[in-house]
């Protein structure tokens, strides 16, 4: 059991893995290094199209994850960071879509879902039968009667 | 709710599946074409004008977006690589269009420079000139994510087309040669 625990621990504490294969491609600032991580974890790998910038191990990633790190370094912000992939790639790569005409259905689609799922629920209660009248003394004494005999 | 309709309502699903069917029929038909790509992007370029760039070439040949604008007329500009496969496959598709007129400039990327010649003499240079994108910056300010990829620009050096994967004759047929005889 201890050693389940401990290997559970261990899981726990295992960084996630960044494709960052070389050392030479970190900033030797720590702060402007995680700034640049922290964009990068935000932008898709356009190879992979699933993983991020800062994941993937394709060399178009590699290529990307060296600008952003240019680019903090000039003192763009995170913002002028993102705004010039998005300017090169378009919306698709930003993990995270922007709020927009487009994406629009994407966003509001829980919320559109949650109306939909109120009303069937409504309709449906609304149809369940009215509940049955209860007898009365005649059919009550004719019930008593059927028991009886 | 008649016993009819109620019968009928269960055809519903079937109606569903049909169309679902038919609409996943003609997605890979189009994709065997090669006319679509799931995978594809929309480029940001189109609309907008030719990325400055400046690449060298072989002996100081090589070429700049400014030589492009420069030829006043509709051209394509083709990023390739001797190490991509599809690139091979839309070899005899660049020849073609050569052979009608239209200026292609070839941007060879990430590739070394003997390995390029090596593929332009096994596979024919249908290219008005080569040019080199050794780091591949240009390539990202063209918003490429793949090679091969191919870029129409009119004669004023707007960006009015993209092609990302190899070029195929229906590819051709279906947009590129409408498009160049549209801008022509």
């Amino acid at each position: 059991m201890k050693l389940v625990s401990a290997l559970l621990l261990g899981m726990l504490l295992v960084a996630p893995a960044y494709a960052v294969s070389d050392p030479a491609e970190l900033l030797p600032n720590r702060a402007q290094e995680l700034r640049a991580e922290a964009i990068g974890e935000q932008l898709r790998c356009l190879v992979c199209q699933n993983e991020s910038v800062e994941q993937s191990d394709a060399d178009l990633a590699r290529d990307l994850r060296h600008i952003i790190r240019q680019r903090v370094v000039a003192g763009d912000s995170d913002q002028q960071v993102v705004d010039w992939m998005v300017a090169r790639y378009g919306d698709f790569v930003r993990l995270r879509p922007p709020f927009n005409v487009t994406t629009l259905v994407l966003w509001l689609a829980p919320g559109i879902a949650l109306v939909a799922g109120a009303v069937a629920v409504f309709i449906a209660r609304r149809r369940r039968p009215v509940a049955v009248a209860p007898l009365n003394e005649a059919e009550r004494q004719r019930l008593a009667d059927l028991l009886n005999s | 709710m008649t016993p009819l309709q109620r019968r009928s309502l269960l055809l519903a699903p079937l109606g569903v599946a049909a169309v679902g069917g038919a609409a996943f029929w003609m997605l890979l038909d189009r994709m065997s074409e090669g006319t679509y790509d799931p995978h594809s992007l929309p480029s940001m370029l189109i609309g907008k004008p030719l990325p400055d760039f400046s690449l060298p070439g072989e002996a100081g040949a090589g070429f700049s977006s400014a030589d492009i604008v420069a030829g006043k007329r509709p051209a394509l500009v083709n990023f390739f690589a001797s190490w991509c496969i599809p690139c091979v496959q839309e070899a005899p598709v660049l020849m073609q269009l050569k052979q009608r007129g239209t200026p292609i400039w070839g941007i060879a990327y990430k590739d070394k420079s003997h390995d390029t010649d090596a593929f332009l003499q096994e596979h024919g240079n249908p290219y008005t000139r080569i040019a080199r994108d050794q780091p591949g910056t240009t390539a990202i300010n063209f918003g490429l994510y793949g090679v091969p990829e191919t870029y129409v620009v009119d004669s004023t050096g707007i960006v009015r087309w993209r092609w990302a994967g190899g070029l195929s004759d229906d590819v051709v047929n279906q947009y590129l040669n409408p498009l160049l005889q549209r801008l022509a």
